[in-house]
Parts: structure tokens; C-alpha cells; sequence
């Protein structure tokens, strides 16, 4: 095991420096004069070549770079322009062209960390200037290295089974790979299948999804796993190891046929627990079938609730109505471990609590609901079958749905959570055809961008729903007028008309905002990635590159990576397999050389860098008495490095060398 | 290289200007510098940052080199505890930190010049936050007077210096 | 062919380094046969004239042991180098600044008032301070030299060859330098002629210290119980084996004391002291600030820890604004 650095020692040949000051159109020259920066760039040591140009990273930057290594004999490259994170793969790949190692490179971020960033241009230069001279000091102690290799293990894991995470594992299972799909409901299905149509084709959201849940039961390259949680993963892209936690549902899933006669023998007449599909609605028994369409079509019993369970006492008149002997109460949480090579991540979101908003009157008044709520009721197979009804049972006769609850606020979300116009704009559509109500939309804007949208906006408007332009101050029950009696009152502003007004309404829709799943920071711990402010899981580049993170062989799909309706979620999904797949089939992952050795001259065997690394990568070889670290294992953070008291442990591209003479670097000169 | 650095800080009208030197993680703290100027979120030019992979490679070496070698300040960024895309690096990095303030603070330097944030990447706001106070707290204090490390006897270097790189003619 | 002319002078120092020749024991005599030792005050009557009398370069080699912190002993260091050939700095004080050093700490002022004024064994109710220049009754003037506002080690005054490191230094370093003097078998310049590895090295108890050495209590040598088997890093003592150089056989291990730091450091340390705190901030166990802090407590000078000897070498050299504080 080679944990020398490849046998270079810094330094090896005299540096002969190509410097290149990218304007970047206006981007950095608007606000440092490039002029200057490359004029001080020639005055540094070893700089044999000091050029400016508009848009370095465009095909012509790069022929300058190429030309200039094999003209003037350069022997190490820096760019002056934006950030490495997205072009330093660029420019090493120049250098690479042009026959040079593509490691002899270094990059001075001049654009996201001066340009875009500092008011006064003779500062900003200065500052320029002082990170030039930093890169051009540090390059010269680099060295060539090789890129690193990593194979990719075809199997992929997707957490998630809403409609994101099943898009994803069809398209990967298509392609012939094997999936893993953890869900952690009894189902899968997500929220799409509590809708009961979807916008703006009112296409039943059941007859859309159930075919795509089917396929993903069927498929023979997908493992699907329900009531499972991934509890752990160690590794690296193409390498992952994960461990996936299975909950008991006390049901033999091979056995039952889903005819649903043991709920109907259970001890307990009637349900007794909300039934978490039904948003609350209505009241299961201990033993269940989420909903009708459930994928697998298998009960499960919450042994929360059941009494053999919960006292070990019960007659067990379940077991006496099952014909498959399904029923098996000595069932535990078990375990698998999966070895895959990518992960999506497709965990969706959960809804606001409108709790939070105390003056809508949510919890405390009746007939205030959710708009997940309302889905239920309008769906055929919800608690009222398909009849929106007030809790004493009848139609309402007006029905008030307020947008944005949650969202665009800055007490609680400031985004706009995407898609609750249009949800709000269907569900004022049903509410009207099932019972005829004079319905009420509350809103700030009307954000109907998508196919078909504004026409569906359009089309309701000649239905005679009613729209408000105004933010609704309070839901109340306080009546101020004999029409008032009895209803809910709505205060808003009406915008367009300049006047607060009072609407009376027998029943109140909320329009909640999308949110982050409640462990939200948990799963990304999981998976090392990282959160955006809100919670959302964060992509590696907001417009470019919006399905990867900054974990190599992690994608993201659907709502967990910001709200968004059905048809960019689907888009979303395809997205993260084909960018998957991308990786499966070519079969290895370049990574970084950035890892850490052990020059075991230097070494005195202190352990002080053993217990540094989380990755297990530095043992103790006892025979000579010094450390040793594994490249394959390591991960190249460099904690041992910043441990070693004797200058052993050192890490390829931040070597002790290399870090110093980029302080002085940036002291020294300006 | 005894000496505090030779030149000065970049001035406009002959203003003190301090210089600050950053040392960032790549994952959390660079990123969100990256973030701040995507979003064009100005903050004073003062911080220089050098990018690490992570907090834990962060040698406090480093630190006292670059303030002998004339660094007004340094700051140094991580990601939050629990956070770390290598899982503890920072944790390290919290706590050699730790022992070097209380070093620095019985050496007498000011606790303003020596500063350890957690950013994550998405905290480009906070990053602009800290490097605007940061800037303000070292301007208001005036330059450090660390004591000139008297220069070494005619001829040689400081001898267990790294041997720099024999420069070429431009 | 005549032998090489030798000389060992001392500035701020304690006098251990020159006694630490004596550990030559029986080697002495052969050392004594093979050179001709030309000045060394603590042995035999030169002067200074003496060595002001001598040609440039005339010396092969001069030891010069202790710390620079008066104009006598600088003046002394730069007479040394220009009639030397080889000079070469012998101990902790003349390679780092050694225990003097920590001078650095406090102001000339508060230095001279505790010495002269504050101490509980100083009488000198008329608060009389050494003077440079005493006119006596003989009619004489006679000088003192002043001390310098700041302890430097000695390549901060001269050129100098090779460091012998150690406070004093192990018998085995000098008699090795000797050695490669004589046969003229030298590394490169600037050399500190000691192995380039740390104490754990050749420490008796490596054995003992674990691969997740974590520490949750730091414990001072004068307060508690030391194990004479088990690491003492390990036990909880702030041992600078990891970061400061091996030569010495580890003898303070033998003593059962932790080992202080007097070597010095590996040449790839910039630091010594930063060097030991990389080391140490990575095994301390509490994760929050704390109880980190809570655990630090158990440190109350590190300047004396970390910079026992090594204050003037060191990257701050000396208490920021001592002077006005």
C-alpha cells in the first residue's frame, strides 16, 4: 500500500506560471480593473505569462491556456475569475488538453468572493490582486497527481415512495437496475394518493397513480419496502452501505389477500383512531387498510392501539377470521443491509399546521379545514364518500378558501409554496360542482404558471367563484348581523375595491403552505447533504444542476427539494435517474486526489492521528511503529493533518507547504 | 520570513484598513461565501479567504503564522456541530481552537482577532454579518502591535524553514 | 597538524549546560585530547581579551549555551561567530530562548520592579536599580551591562551553524556532534543536530497509549498521582512527547515526570507550542463548548505549558503590548 505521495516531493522542477485574469463580461470588470490585476500578476515571482480575457471558461479562454502551456513551456496555471466549484473541473481539464497534469492548476475566486461582493472598485481590486498573488505563490508547490477511481455499484436506493420517488425507481428498474424503495407508510403512494383529481386536467389522481404503484409492486428490479426507514449509511458514491430498519406490522405480508375480514371481526366495533390517511377525518380500528389502494393491499395493526399488543389479552377474533392465517403478533423490527451505488432522495413534504395561525380558527372552530382535509372529502373513497359535508352532516351553502396560509409570511414561511393556487383554484372547482356553494377565494396573486394553468384559472372564473384580493385577517364565529349567525366570518381586505369586508361562510378551506418533513435535518444527516435555509434539502446548483448535491452519488427528487406540483416532480424524478444512471453506466466516479498519507520517516508513531478520522481509514502498523493511512478509505478532509504535531500527516492539494505559502501569499503582496 | 509582513494594508485614503484572513471550509462556509455573492450581498473587501476542505485541517499554526506574518485578524469557518460533511472534522477544530484563544488571550492579543464561526451553506447572509462586524471590531481596535521577531544574524534564513522554491525571471 | 580550537561560552543561562559536558564522564579526557579548548570561562581564567586577540575564524568550533538578553551577551554572541568557523547553539536557551524566555511574558518594567522592589526576599527599602555606568569612590567608573527589553534566542543576534537542543542537552548529542565536528562528517547547515522525530518514538510506554486516546480530565504533575507504567498523555498529564524532538532516551519518562518540551520541535513544525496544541485540542473528549472550556480550566498558564522553553522561537515571541500593559 503506496502512503508515500506518489513519489513527488514538492518543488520538483521551477514553476513557470501562466496567470489569467478573467473578466467575466461585466461580471468581475464592472467591478476590477483587469487591467491592473493582470499587470500586477506579470510582477510576481515564476509568472512567465500574465493574459486577461473576457470569458476564460468559453472554448477561445481555454485554446489561450493550451497555446500558452505548449508556446512558453508552462508548467503551472492559475485563473482569476469565478468561483472552482463551478469551473475549476474546467480549466484542469485545459491544462490536461494541453498536455500538462491537470493538478499544476489553482483558481482565485474573484468574482463570487470580490466582484459581486464589494462596493468599492479600487478595494476590490486590491483584494483581487491579493488572491492572485496567493494562487500564483501556492500553485508553485504543486505537484502532479492521478485522479482517483472509484467503481459505482449498479443497485440504487430510493427513499421515498410518494409519486417522485416511484417515478424514479420505474425509470431506474426500466434501465435494468436494481432498485431498493424504502416507504415508510404502510403504502406507498405519498400524498398524490390522498387527492382525489389533480390539476388542471381533473385527471383522478387514484387512476393515474394505482397503475404506476402496481408496476412498481410487479417489477421484478424493485425491492420494495414498506413501513422501513434507512437508519444508516456509511460510504461513498458508488459504495454505499445502508441499513434499513423495518417496522412490524404483524401481518405476514405473503399470506394476506387484503380482503380486509379480520377488520371486520375486530374486538372493537367501531374505529376508535384517527386514521392518518383520512388527515384525521375519520376513525380506524387497531387493525387497518390505509386506504383501498393500498400498495402492498395489506392490513397492518398499530400496536398502539391493539389490545393483544398493548396487554397481551385479547380473544383474537381476528385470527379466527383470517382464512390465510396471516396474523402473526410475534413479529419484530428487523433489519437489511443494502449495497448500492446511488441514493435519491425522495421523502416529500408535510403540510403547515395552520395551528400556528390561531386567528384562522383552525382546531378551535368547526368546519375550519385544510385543504388535504378537503381532498379527503371530495375524494370517493375519503370519510364522507366523496360529499363535501359540514360536521352536522350537511352541503354547505358557501365555502370560504383562504390561500397562502403559511406561505409568503414572514412569521412562518417566506416562499411561496407553489402549487396551493392551483390546488385552491381545483378544490373551489369540486367544492362548487358537488354542492353548488357560492365559493370564496382569498388570495394575494394568482400564480398559474404552468401548461394549462391560467386556463383553468380562466375557465373558473366563468363558474362564478368569487375572488378576493386580500390577505384574510381572521376566521370568527363572532357575528355582528343576524346573516351572520351561526357562520364562520371571514375579515379581508378587498384590494381591488379598498375596503375591509366581512364574508359569512358555513365552511373554511386553508390553503397550507408545503414544509419540510419534520425530520427533515435527521435524513440529511443521514445522507450527508446539506439543508437550504428553510429545510429543503439543498441542490448542488439552483439553476444548473437542481436534482444532484454536493454529495457525490445523492439526487433529489419531488417536493423535498423545494415545493413543486406533480408534473415538475415527475420531471424532477426522471431527472435524478437519468443523472443516476449516467453514473451506473459509465461505471466509475473520478474523485478529487485530496487524500491524506503518512511519511513514515517523519512519523513517530504518536496516535495522536488514529482516532481522528471518522472514516476508519488510519491504522497503526505495529511493526515499524508508525501510522498508516488506506487512500481508498480515505475521504480527504485532512483532520489528521491538522492533528499531526510532526508535519507527518500531510493531504495531496493542502499540503503544509502549499496552505503556508498561500498566506503569505496573500500578506505579501498588497 | 521573521518579520511582520513587509506590505501594507491596501488603503484608500490612507485609512486602516485591516486585513483579515479566512480559513473556510469547502463545504459549509465557502459555499455560503459563494451563496452571499450570487445573491450580491456586499460586505466589506477586509476578509481573504483560503479555502480547506474542512475546519479540521485547520492547523493553529496557521493561525499564528498568519498573524506573525501581518494578518490583522483570521476567521475561521466551519459547518454547525453535527453538521460536518466528514462528520467531526469541526469538532476537532472547535477544540484546538479553544486551547489556542486561551493561549492568544494569555499572550495578550485582542479576543476580536482570533474568531471561529460556524456558516453553513446556505447562511450567506450570516457569512456577510460576520465578516462586516469583524471588519468594524478590528478596524475600531488599530493594527496589531505583535513584537517584532528580531531579524536573524547576516546571511542565512532561519534555519527548519521550508526552502522555498528557487524563483525563475518572469 | 595542531587540534581544532574549541571554546563553550555562556550568556543567560543556569550553568546546567556547562555542567553537562562533565556527563561526558571518562569521554571527556578523549575529548579534551582531541581538541584544544581555547576559552571557557567556567573552567579555566580566559578573558574576553583573549578572544578578541584571536584571528576570524580561528576557533573550529564555539558552543555558545544560554539566552541573548543584555548588550555584554550579544556583543559576546558576535565576537564568538566572527572567530568561529563553526558556532554552534548548545541548549534550550541558545536554540529557543529556554526558560528565560518566558520573559517575553512581562514588561522590562515589571521584570525590574519585582526583582528589585516586589519580591519577598528583596530588601531595598531605598529601591536602588543596577545602573549602567557607577562612578566609585576610587575614582573609577565601573559598568554593568544592561538588560535588554526582550530575551532572544541566539540566531536572532547571529549566524548560526547547528542547534544542540535539550535543557541541557543529553550526553549523547554532544558527544555525537563531537564526533561529526572532528571527522567533519556535518549535515547541512542550520541543522539541530538531534533525531528528526518525536519523543513517542523512543518512548518505554508507547505500548500503553491507546489508538482512541480521548481525554475527559487533564490532570498537573504537582496535584496528582502519576502512574509510573501507562502514557502519561494518556493518564491525563500534559506530556509534549508527541511534538517535541526524541534524543534524549526519554529520561523524564524514567523519572516518571512528563516531558516538558526542552528538545524542541520536529523541523516541520513552524510552531512548537501550535504544534502541541493541534495534537492536543484533537484528543480532548467534550464535544460542546462547555465543557471544553470546564476542561481548559485545568490549563492555567499554557504560554508556560507550551512555550516552556520556547517563547523567543516561537511565532508571537513575546506578550502582545507587554510593554504598555
Amino acid at each position: 500500500m503506496d502512503t508515500s505521495n506518489n513519489g513527488n516531493k514538492p518543488g520538483q522542477e521551477r514553476a513557470k506560471v501562466g496567470v489569467y485574469v478573467c473578466a467575466c463580461g461585466l461580471n468581475i470588470a464592472s467591478k476590477v480593473h483587469i487591467d491592473e490585476v493582470r499587470e500586477f500578476a506579470g510582477t510576481l515571482p515564476s509568472v512567465g505569462v500574465a493574459r486577461d480575457y473576457k470569458f476564460m471558461c468559453s472554448d477561445p479562454g481555454q485554446e489561450l491556456i493550451i497555446n500558452d502551456i505548449k508556446e512558453h513551456g508552462l508548467n503551472r496555471i492559475v485563473v482569476a475569475s469565478c468561483s472552482p466549484l463551478l469551473h475549476e473541473h474546467t480549466f484542469r481539464k485545459a491544462c490536461e488538453d494541453a498536455g500538462l497534469n491537470p493538478y499544476h492548476f489553482q483558481m482565485a475566486n474573484i468574482r463570487e468572493h470580490v466582484s459581486w461582493v464589494t462596493e468599492d472598485m479600487e478595494l476590490a481590486t486590491e483584494k483581487a490582486k491579493s488572491l492572485v498573488a496567493a494562487a500564483v505563490e501556492r500553485v508553485a508547490f504543486h505537484y502532479a497527481l492521478e485522479k482517483k477511481r472509484v467503481d459505482i455499484n449498479g443497485n440504487v436506493l430510493v427513499v421515498g415512495g410518494g409519486i417522485a420517488g416511484i417515478t424514479a425507481a420505474l425509470n431506474l428498474a426500466n434501465a435494468g437496475k436494481q432498485v431498493y424503495l424504502v416507504e415508510r407508510q404502510p403504502s406507498i403512494g405519498g400524498h398524490m394518493a390522498q387527492f382525489d383529481k389533480t390539476f388542471p386536467t381533473l385527471d383522478c389522481a387514484a387512476c393515474i397513480l394505482t397503475p404506476k404503484m402496481s408496476e412498481v409492486k410487479n417489477h421484478p428490479n424493485i425491492t420494495m419496502w414498506t413501513m422501513s426507514e434507512v437508519e444508516n449509511v456509511s460510504g461513498y458514491v458508488g459504495n454505499f452501505t445502508a441499513k434499513v430498519k423495518h417496522y412490524p406490522r404483524y401481518i405476514k405480508e405473503d399470506s394476506c389477500v387484503g380482503c380486509n375480514d379480520c377488520i371486520d371481526a375486530c374486538v372493537f366495533k367501531n374505529g376508535k383512531w384517527e386514521n392518518e390517511f383520512d388527515a384525521g377525518l375519520s376513525l380506524r380500528k387497531p387493525v387497518y387498510m390505509p386506504f383501498p389502494q393500498a400498495t402492498p393491499s395489506t392490513v397492518l395493526i398499530d400496536p398502539e392501539a391493539c389490545l393483544y399488543l398493548m396487554k397481551g389479552k385479547c380473544k383474537q377474533t381476528c385470527v379466527d377470521a383470517c382464512e390465510r392465517d396471516a396474523i402473526d403478533f410475534t413479529q419484530q423490527v428487523t433489519y437489511d443491509e443494502v449495497e448500492v451505488g446511488t441514493v435519491v432522495l425522495s421523502t416529500g413534504f408535510k403540510s403547515f399546521d395552520p395551528k400556528r395561525m390561531p386567528e384562522y380558527a383552525y382546531g378551535r372552530l368547526d368546519n375550519v379545514h385544510t385543504s388535504l382535509e378537503i381532498e379527503r372529502l371530495v375524494n370517493s373513497t375519503g370519510p364522507s364518500g366523496g360529499e363535501v359535508v359540514l360536521k352536522n352532516g350537511e352541503k354547505p351553502k358557501s365555502v370560504g378558501i383562504i390561500h397562502c396560509v403559511g406561505s409568503r409570511d414572514k412569521r412562518h414561511n417566506p416562499y411561496c409554496s407553489s402549487v396551493c393556487c392551483m390546488a385552491s383554484l381545483k378544490l373551489a372547482h369540486l367544492i362548487k360542482e358537488r354542492t353548488g356553494a357560492q365559493v370564496y377565494n382569498f388570495y394575494i396573486d394568482m400564480r398559474t404558471p404552468g401548461k394549462g394553468y391560467e386556463e383553468f384559472y380562466d375557465k373558473l372564473l366563468g363558474e362564478g367563484v368569487h375572488f378576493i384580493r386580500g390577505r384574510v385577517a381572521e376566521v370568527t364565529d363572532w357575528a355582528m348581523t343576524p346573516e351572520e349567525e351561526g357562520k364562520l366570518v371571514i375579515r379581508a381586505e378587498d384590494t381591488m375595491i379598498g375596503m375591509a369586508r366581512r364574508i359569512p361562510v358555513d365552511m373554511v378551506v386553508l390553503a397550507v403552505a408545503l414544509e419540510p418533513q419534520p425530520d427533515h435535518e435527521d435524513i440529511r444527516r443521514t445522507f450527508n447533504i446539506s439543508c437550504s435555509k428553510e429545510g429543503w434539502f439543498l441542490e448542488r446548483h439552483p439553476k444548473l444542476a437542481p436534482v444532484s448535491t454536493f454529495s457525490d452519488g445523492i439526487y433529489l427528487a419531488g417536493a423535498c427539494q423545494g415545493p413543486k406540483d406533480i408534473p415538475a416532480t415527475v420531471a424532477q424524478a426522471g431527472a435524478a435517474a437519468g443523472e443516476a444512471l449516467a453514473l451506473i453506466s459509465r461505471g466509475y466516479m473520478e474523485i478529487e486526489p485530496n487524500t491524506a498519507w503518512i511519511d513514515p520517516d517523519l512519523c513517530s508513531g504518536c496516535k495522536t492521528c488514529l482516532p481522528q478520522c471518522p472514516y476508519t481509514a488510519i491504522t497503526r502498523n505495529e511493526d515499524k511503529g508508525v501510522a498508516e493511512i488506506n487512500p481508498v478509505l480515505c475521504k480527504g478532509c485532512g483532520t489528521c493533518v491538522g492533528a499531526c504535531p510532526s508535519g507527518a500527516a500531510q493531504q495531496h492539494l493542502f499540503t503544509d507547504d502549499q496552505v503556508y505559502t498561500e498566506i503569505e501569499g496573500i500578506l505579501s503582496h498588497v | 520570513m521573521s518579520e511582520t509582513a513587509t506590505a501594507p494594508a491596501a488603503t484608500g485614503a490612507g485609512t486602516y484598513e485591516p486585513r483579515i484572513v479566512a480559513f473556510f471550509c469547502n463545504w459549509c462556509t465557502y459555499t455560503a461565501s459563494d451563496l452571499a455573492g450570487v445573491s450580491r450581498l456586499t460586505y466589506a473587501p477586509n476578509t481573504r479567504i483560503i479555502r480547506f476542505m474542512c475546519s479540521g485541517r485547520i492547523d493553529p499554526q496557521f493561525i499564528l503564522t498568519a498573524l506573525r506574518q501581518g494578518a490583522d485578524g483570521v476567521l475561521i469557518g466551519g459547518c454547525h456541530p453535527g453538521d460536518c460533511h466528514y462528520s467531526t472534522g469541526n469538532y476537532r477544530a472547535l477544540r484546538r481552537f479553544k486551547l489556542l484563544k486561551k493561549l492568544l488571550a494569555q499572550m495578550g492579543l485582542e479576543p476580536e482577532r482570533v474568531r471561529l464561526e460556524w456558516i453553513a451553506a446556505s447562511e450567506g447572509d450570516r457569512l456577510q454579518e460576520v465578516t462586516n462586524e469583524m471588519a468594524e471590531q478590528l478596524r475600531r481596535l488599530g493594527p496589531p502591535n505583535l513584537e517584532a521577531i528580531p531579524a536573524p544574524g547576516p546571511g542565512e534564513e532561519l534555519p527548519g524553514e521550508v526552502q522555498e522554491l528557487e524563483k525563475t525571471e518572469a | 597538524m595542531s587540534k581544532p580550537k574549541v571554546g563553550f561560552y555562556w550568556c543567560a543561562s543556569c550553568g546546567g549546560c556547562e555542567e553537562s559536558v562533565v556527563d561526558l564522564a571518562e569521554g571527556l579526557l578523549d575529548v579534551v585530547a582531541a581538541v584544544d579548548l581555547v576559552f571557557f570561562p567556567v573552567a579555566m581564567d580566559f578573558k574576553r581579551e583573549d578572544v578578541e586577540a584571536m584571528a576570524d575564524g580561528e576557533m573550529a568550533v564555539c558552543f555558545v549555551n544560554g539566552a541573548i538578553r543584555s548588550d555584554e551577551q550579544r556583543e559576546m554572541a558576535e565576537l564568538l561567530r566572527a572567530k568561529s568557523q563553526l558556532l554552534i547553539a548548545y541548549g534550550s536557551c541558545s536554540h529557543q530562548g529556554g526558560i528565560p524566555g518566558l520573559a517575553n511574558l512581562y514588561s522590562h518594567e515589571s521584570l525590574m520592579k519585582y526583582v528589585y522592589e516586589e519580591s519577598p526576599s528583596t530588601v531595598n527599602p531605598e529601591k536602588v536599580r543596577p545602573a549602567p555606568e557607577t562612578a566609585v569612590p576610587e575614582g573609577a567608573t565601573v559598568t554593568l551591562p544592561e538588560l535588554d527589553h526582550e530575551v532572544k534566542c541566539l540566531d536572532q543576534v547571529v549566524d548560526v551553524d547547528y542547534y544542540i537542543p535539550g535543557c541541557a542537552p543529553p550526553v549523547s548529542l554532544l558527544s555525537n556532534a563531537v564526533t561529526a565536528v572532528l571527522e567533519d562528517k556535518l549535515p547541512p547547515k542550520g541543522t539541530v543536530l538531534a533525531p528528526d522525530v518525536a519523543l513517542c518514538k523512543e518512548c518505554p510506554r508507547i505500548d500503553t497509549k491507546p489508538a482512541d486516546i480521548s481525554l475527559a480530565e487533564l490532570k498537573r504533575p504537582s496535584l496528582a498521582e502519576l502512574d509510573p507504567e501507562i502514557c502519561l498523555l494518556t493518564q491525563g498529564f500534559l506530556c509534549m512527547g508527541p511534538a517535541t524532538r526524541s534524543g534524549c532516551g526519554a529520561v523524564c519518562m524514567a523519572a516518571n515526570m512528563p516531558c516538558t518540551g526542552c528538545l524542541g520541535p520536529v523541523s516541520h513544525a513552524k510552531d512548537h507550542g501550535g504544534a502541541f496544541i493541534g495534537a492536543l485540542g484533537s484528543i480532548l473528549s467534550p464535544e460542546n463548548e462547555e465543557e471544553i472550556d470546564a476542561l481548559l480550566e485545568q490549563i492555567p498558564d499554557p504560554a508556560g505549558t507550551f512555550y516552556r522553553y520556547g517563547l523567543p522561537a516561537s511565532r508571537l515571541f513575546a506578550r502582545h503590548n507587554r510593554a504598555t500593559t
